[in-house]
């Protein structure tokens, strides 16, 4: 019981939410990127945690040779299932033999397909995330390819008919607000570099993949003091500064340790809409306190679970 | 034991307890017994545990922390797990260090497995043999892993055979490579471009992602460099 892979779109990975627990050995975290449309897309579907696909600007057209039933969230692909529009942000069936075909990404730049039971690939280290330089998790360790067939389990249940108002949650825009924490080496640069962090806009490079963004402005950073920093751990959404002063923000597949200095840190509630740029997007960063960054965090949450208990109640 | 032990937020997520400002054993055994000591006592939320140079680094979920009694009576989410984290450095002061295990890495010198053993023999105006000698009697100490999975930074290399970079990288260096890079020495867990001056090669798999812990070498871990033969090598590699 499988899905067929007829284009596996500019690049799709098996992601969940995440390897916890092996940083210590050097293993990366991976997981979706937008961790708040992969997890809407579980919820749908009153599941969570479940191995799901996450597209990238162009997505995937697949075949179904089994009854399930999907939910697509993210960054809107123009699904369509057996040619017809096939609606986003809630639970669809499909039937066996179906052609679902996602498109160029309209705004935004990830899609999350979610299925039923998820995605049977076996788990490594804890999680089904693909991990590409390790060649572990996922399907085969690597990115979906052409005639790739996804074990999923059979679901013939229709499900009841309600959809997610993502909409207080998630942004898809191409010019975003960015709220940062100060990082651990800020103190060390110069007065006129921390204030040009938050004064002008930041473009996203087309050096932007899982791994992290390269940003690009007109000015560039530096430090008062140049010295050379022992490696240390790093995360997701820490804002590095190598020596040409332009920033470097970690994602998803960041490695576990770096050794450039850290000016700040993307707030976590943040991260979902850092997930959804496209190269040529622009960034104003914008400073909060660390207090604030977690009770930002903490609302969003709540938000979610206001969702996920309206979603059960109509289930 | 709180003495010079500070913390620092790495964002909202992470915090650093940070033990020393430099590279040294005494701090790296404090690192370790912490490491320990944390790993038996984890907080709700806590989620990855990473022991760095002069650090270590403890990754958590906000929202479980948030909800857990640490933050009860404390001002904020950061003051309830460093109060918490406070209780455990207390524990230190009667911790006692464990040793690190020894472990062995075979390698293969010199030849195609390491085309820059002559290099690093010329710039100290050493044989090659010399060179081999002073790399497999130095015994080294394994800091943190990072970089790749089951990558060591390693310390403890003879510094009479310490050599610079390479000004002009490799784009490939083969999986199992060993180097050096000024003082530190290392094996590549795979393939990636890099600087480092390549001296051999092992035919030990670094990264087991099917084995618990999934790495060869851990922080902590004591590691001798073995010379092995062409042959050695070859039946190794065709056992693994």
């Amino acid at each position: 019981m499988t899905i067929v892979v007829l284009k596996p779109g500019f690049f799709s990975t098996i992601q969940d939410a995440g390897r916890i627990g092996q940083q210590q050995y050097g293993v990366i975290v991976s997981g979706a990127m937008d961790q708040l449309s992969y997890e809407i897309a579980n919820t749908l579907l009153n599941q969570s945690g479940t191995a799901a696909i996450e597209m990238t600007l162009v997505g995937p057209t697949l075949r179904f040779e089994v009854d399930t039933v999907i939910a697509c969230t993210g960054a809107d692909f123009s699904p369509l299932l057996n040619d017809a529009p096939c609606p986003m942000w809630q639970p669809v069936t499909v039937k066996a033999g179906s052609v679902l075909k996602c498109q160029a990404a309209k705004q935004g730049a990830r899609g999350y397909i979610a299925f039923k039971h998820g995605i049977q690939v076996p788990e490594v280290l804890g999680s089904r995330s693909t991990y590409l330089r390790a060649q572990i998790g996922g399907f085969k360790g690597r990115a979906l390819q052409k005639g790739d067939q996804l074990p999923i389990k059979l679901h013939s249940e229709v499900p009841r008919k309600y959809s997610a108002n993502y909409k207080s949650l998630l942004s898809f825009s191409n010019s975003v607000t960015i709220r940062i924490a100060v990082g651990t080496e800020w103190y060390s640069f110069t007065e006129n570099s921390k204030q040009t962090l938050t004064s002008i806009p930041y473009t996203v490079t087309k050096d932007a993949d899982r791994m992290g963004y390269r940003l690009e402005s007109h000015s560039a950073l530096e430090r008062v003091v140049k010295e050379d920093l022992i490696s240390e751990a790093v995360t997701f959404g820490t804002i590095q500064v190598p020596p040409n002063g332009q920033p470097i923000i970690l994602m998803a597949d960041r490695q576990t340790t770096g050794g450039y200095p850290k000016i700040a840190q993307v707030i976590k509630a943040d991260l979902p809409k850092l997930a959804q740029l496209q190269p040529m997007s622009t960034i104003h960063f914008e400073i909060v306190s660390l207090e604030e960054a977690q009770k930002i965090y903490l609302q969003q949450q709540q938000q979610l679970a206001f969702m996920k208990t309206a979603l059960s109640r109509k289930e | 034991m709180l003495e010079n032990i500070t913390f620092k937020p790495l964002g909202d997520s992470a915090l650093f307890v940070v033990f020393g400002n430099s590279i040294s054993t005494d701090t790296h055994k404090k690192i370790q017994n912490f490491y320990e000591l944390l790993q038996a006592n984890p907080f709700t939320g806590m989620l990855d545990i990473v022991p760095g140079y002069t650090n270590i680094c403890i990754h958590y979920d906000i929202l479980k922390v948030a909800l857990s009694p640490l933050v009860k009576d404390a001002d904020s989410i950061y003051q309830g797990i460093t109060n918490y984290l406070e209780g455990l450095l207390l524990q230190l002061q009667k911790g006692h260090h464990t040793e690190g295990r020894l472990v062995e890495i075979p390698v293969v010198y010199g030849g195609e497995y390491g085309p820059d053993l002559h290099y690093v023999a010329n710039y100290h105006q050493l044989s090659e043999e010399e060179v081999i000698k002073r790399h497999t009697e130095s015994e080294c100490l394994v800091y943190m892993l990072g970089f790749a999975p089951g990558f060591a930074f390693m310390g403890g290399l003879d510094e009479t055979i310490a050599t610079p970079r390479k000004e002009v990288p490799r784009l490939k260096i083969p999986a199992g490579s060993v180097g050096i890079a000024g003082m530190q020495t290392g094996a590549y867990p795979f393939e990636t471009p890099g600087g480092w001056q390549i001296i051999g090669r092992t035919p030990q798999p670094l990264f087991l992602p099917n084995d618990y812990p999934p790495t060869y070498l851990e922080a902590g871990d004591r590691i001798r460099f073995k010379a092995i033969s062409e042959e050695q090598f070859l039946q190794w590699e065709a056992n693994v």
